[in-house]
């Protein structure tokens, strides 16, 4: 990063003023900067090298109308100060374009008054070096490529680390900043036998470099899962036990979460929207979204409005506590904000989770498999075939079909479907294993009985 | 600058843009590239780009929002083999280009003596997309009172009609792309969108209708009532069949798609495995199966860049080649993949117009542009009376595929059962799922009335998204896997 945060705080104070002097009553402004590598080896030869600066100022305008206020978001990636001022112009006068609304606005107050550390970079990672990380992609190539014979091909084995610094001030007199890290390793072979051929992946990510698993194992990982694809055969359509393992279980909760956002309550666009206080899921689901995990990926001291993020339990023991709110889906709602505001700079707020996921239960994966009579383990979803307003889901999946507690053979070609709702209210195991691959986490579940299409 | 380009249109525009606003001549082009050139590397080029987006939202009955956002900066690639170096700066600068040039080139370690670059016009082959006004110059009240306009329709179109969202997006992007070559060509490229979706109510049922439609062309050309009315119509058609609409069959059945936007089987399916990446590392389903049968006998399935004003449509892809009209499938036979410089070069053919990417953030792709299968003679009313027992599915939301294996999804937003040769009753939460190389083998009859879609498709490849279009007859294909619920 190129900038000190004090100039940059100085490029936030001058777009607030900017925005002021053109006639806003209220702005918000955004900076981030940041910088990015990404590199990829395939086979022996690196593929591909990326390095790249970047940065974003988002200013959002409020204007005063007759029954609420206007609003408008610019952004750019201009920042001479006679293009933040030309920005800040342009910006009061798309708001005044548009309705007042009685609900937009900044918050109240309730603005973070302290930032805590939350390990979210590792100052000694600045210092590794580009080949560091193509060491790393090299290594997880060539464990996936000696991992077996049958591995023969691949996408590349793709390493990244992004640096970037936030600063976030609004005209109410917050102005708070942070810096973060991710790196990832992310490795996809190819498996081949006869006719079949089958691609699968695994992959690492974190905060620090210290946190990634080892490169070797990423490699090894992703063989062995294209590995078991070989073979794989539809099955007939049948009704059946479905597991997520905990690369495809997160998808789920992902899903739950995307329908307890204020702004699709409000829109009356959820399934789940009648069901506050309801118990909506097996008594053994937890769903937690926290900000403030150290380390985590989706770990920010204050959300995109300036509050402070915290620990929202969404659904404890099966019962629905709470939506994930940011200022204006609960003032929609009569609600306070749950600090759960996602931002870019160029997108006004709106909800997103931070850390989110499913608190882990007793079993094993392998304990699970051991004593499903006859199902489905899921390990890939394709398609976007989930609709949360009635939660009727039906996707592409892949997988492995277990027969007396054994794994039987790879599962390829069919569909998975049900509705989500009762899925909820059918998951009858939830697994031991809960590990951090990105902002949502699951062990693995499973669903007492989807319908399974196949040929 | 040079003489104008003998084509004159977009490209004379986007060269004179960036000339005044941010002093790029041909010189200094030179010199940025000269720079990637110290290094032993084949090839470099450097990528402008300037691009205004704006969007103008309603909903709960209010325009509540305005966006504009500004993208800018220069890409600069350095390639060596399979090998690319990529480097990227949000500032317009020859100085910034020489900058990224330096670490792009990183890939390469011994330098090599170059002749200096000499800039060339390169003639851009197409102006399709001429436009008076930028959809972004359009004014914003203009913009607002048309959403106001639409809100008060799909409300006055049914009482069960309860939530009304709609949109309009406008962009204006102007790129500008100089290769070590000498080849240097821009383009300014209009897109718009207009985006309708309404919430239908009956009781505590609850369902979604969705219908867009857009293109590059001028705002103007969707202000025609009879062409946005037209879209809230579908919308709400949609979102009132679905409240009546039963729960899915699950399993193998003979399948109708219906025209246009289902086309999306084709992007899927065997779109993604033609893209000439995967296919030189042998990656793709489709891999060594050029010259071989991959469909039916009457099946052709071509790309094409080049028919004016549509979504997926380019004068020049981003890296400068022509768009072309591509052959991918002929009468069953697959005959062309879809190439950019990198991969055909690799390959040993000519690059055919599909390298894109999404900005200059980003490197370029073999991608699709608008891809469509050719009409053939059947009435496609013969062609739902010849299936007994299936499924007619007429529109689609997203999909996607696993390159690899060939297994490609797909989800029906509007389908209905097919009772004995008859449409019957509507049905919800269908999804498609079959193997790329093999579902085309399984087109049985091809209608006579291909059409291409709305507008709205964008792609989604390594993280890029670009815009693209589709299109289809109406067809059957037999004995295709249906994801729904009841048995």
């Amino acid at each position: 990063m190129s900038a000190t945060q004090a100039e940059m705080e100085a490029v936030v104070q001058r777009a607030l003023d900017a925005a002021a002097r053109a006639g806003a009553s209220q702005a918000d402004v955004l900076l981030v900067e940041g910088d990015d590598r990404e590199v990829r080896v395939r086979g022996s030869e690196i593929e591909f090298v990326k390095q790249a600066q970047e940065r974003g100022l988002g200013i959002r305008a409020l204007v005063d109308g007759k029954e609420g206020r206007q609003t408008s978001i610019v952004s750019t990636s201009d920042l001479a100060p006679v293009a933040i001022d030309r920005m800040a112009a342009e910006a009061v006068a798309l708001a005044k374009a548009t309705a007042a609304d009685p609900t937009a606005g900044l918050p109240d107050g309730g603005f973070a008054e302290e930032i805590p550390d939350l390990a979210l970079f590792d100052a000694q990672d600045r210092n590794v070096a580009l080949d560091a990380r193509i060491e790393d992609a090299k290594r997880a190539e060539a464990a996936a490529r000696d991992f077996d014979p049958r591995i023969d091909n691949s996408e590349g084995s793709q390493a990244s680390s992004g640096y970037a610094r936030v600063v976030y001030g609004n005209s109410l007199g917050f102005v708070g900043s942070y810096e973060s890290a991710s790196h990832g390793l992310f490795s996809e072979p190819l498996a081949r036998e006869g006719d079949s051929m089958q691609r699968d992946y695994w992959m690492t990510s974190g905060r620090r470099l210290s946190d990634l698993e080892d490169a070797a194992s990423v490699g090894r990982k992703a063989a062995e899962r294209a590995i078991r694809r070989l073979g794989g055969k539809s099955i007939k359509t049948c009704e059946a036990p479905v597991i997520f393992d905990g690369l495809t279980a997160p998808s789920l909760i992902g899903q739950i979460a995307s329908c307890v956002s204020g702004y699709s309550i409000y829109r009356e666009s959820s399934f789940l929207g009648d069901k506050l206080g309801e118990k909506i899921a097996a008594s053994e689901v937890t769903i937690i979204d926290d900000g403030r995990l150290p380390g985590g990926l989706g770990s920010k001291p204050f959300d995109g409005e300036g509050q402070p993020t915290r620990r929202n339990t969404i659904v404890e023991n099966g019962e629905l506590k709470t939506w994930l709110l940011d200022t204006y889906s609960g003032r929609k709602l009569g609600m306070d904000s749950t600090g759960s505001a996602a931002r870019g700079t160029g997108s006004a707020p709106r909800v997103g989770t931070t850390n989110l996921w499913l608190e882990p239960g007793e079993k094993t994966l392998d304990e699970m498999i051991a004593e499903l009579d006859r199902g489905l383990i899921v390990t890939e979803l394709i398609g976007m075939g989930f609709n949360p307003t009635t939660g009727d889901y039906s996707r592409g999946a892949a997988g492995l079909w277990v027969e007396n507690g054994e794994i039987i053979h790879p599962v390829e070609e069919i569909t998975i479907a049900g509705n989500l709702g009762d899925m909820l209210q059918s998951i009858d195991r939830i697994g031991s294993e809960l590990a951090w691959r990105g902002r949502t986490a699951s062990p693995p579940i499973r669903i007492a009985s989807m319908t399974i299409a196949g040929a | 600058m040079s003489a104008p380009d003998a084509n004159g249109g977009s490209a004379d525009r986007a060269l004179a843009f960036f000339q005044d606003r941010f002093s790029l001549d041909d010189a200094s082009l030179a010199t940025a590239l000269d720079t990637a050139l110290e290094r032993q590397v084949d090839y470099a080029d450097l990528y402008f780009e300037y691009t205004t987006t704006d969007s103008v939202s309603l909903e709960e009955g209010i325009v509540k929002s305005g966006d504009r956002h500004l993208e800018q900066g220069v890409g600069v690639r350095a390639v060596r083999g399979e090998r690319q170096g990529y480097a990227h700066s949000d500032d317009i600068s020859v100085e910034s280009a020489r900058l990224a040039a330096g670490t792009a080139r990183a890939i390469a370690d011994e330098t090599k003596d170059h002749a200096p670059v000499a800039i060339k016009t390169a003639n851009t082959a197409h102006d399709l997309y001429p436009v008076g006004t930028a959809p972004t110059d359009v004014p914003v009240a203009i913009k607002v009172d048309w959403l106001n306009e639409i809100d008060a329709y799909a409300r006055a179109r049914d009482p069960k009609v309860s939530q009304v969202m709609a949109s309009i997006v406008c962009q204006h992007k102007h790129m500008l792309v100089a290769g070590s070559d000498g080849t240097r060509v821009a383009d300014v490229l209009p897109l718009v969108r207009v985006n309708v979706q309404v919430l239908a109510a009956d009781g505590t049922r609850r369902e979604v209708g969705y219908q867009g439609a857009g293109g590059r062309f001028e705002l103007e050309e969707m202000r025609d009532p009879a062409k946005w009315k037209g879209l809230v119509d579908e919308a709400v058609r949609i979102a009132l069949l679905n409240l009546e609409a039963e729960a899915c069959p699950a399993g193998a059945m003979d399948v109708v798609l219906g025209p246009g936007w289902p086309g999306i089987l084709l992007h899927e399916a065997i779109g993604h495995g033609l893209e000439g990446d995967f296919n030189r590392k042998k990656t793709s389903a489709f891999s060594d199966k050029m010259g071989q049968r991959v469909a039916a006998e009457g099946v052709t399935v071509v790309d094409d860049g080049t028919i004016a004003g549509r979504r997926g449509s380019i004068n020049v892809d981003d890296e400068g080649t022509p768009s072309k009209r591509n052959v991918l499938i002929d009468n069953g036979i697959l005959v062309g993949y879809m190439h950019d410089r990198l991969n055909a070069e690799l390959m040993g053919v000519e690059p055919t117009g599909n390298g894109r990417r999404e900005s200059y953030a980003h490197v370029p792709l073999p991608r699709m542009t608008n891809t469509f299968m050719l009409a053939g003679e059947d009435d496609p009313e013969e062609i739902l009376k010849s299936v007994e027992n299936g499924l007619y599915a007429v529109s689609f939301g997203g999909g996607q595929v696993d390159i690899t294996s060939g297994k490609f999804v797909f989800s029906a937003s509007e389908a209905y059962r097919i009772e004995n040769g008859q449409i019957g009753r509507p049905v919800k939460g269908a999804t498609l799922i079959g193997n790329g190389p093999d579902v085309l083998k399984r087109v049985t009859r091809i209608g006579h009335d291909l059409a291409l879609d709305e507008g709205v498709g964008t792609c989604g490849k390594d993280g890029q998204g670009v815009p693209v279009g589709v299109g289809l007859p109406t067809i059957r294909v037999n004995d295709l896997t249906v994801g729904g619920t009841e048995g």
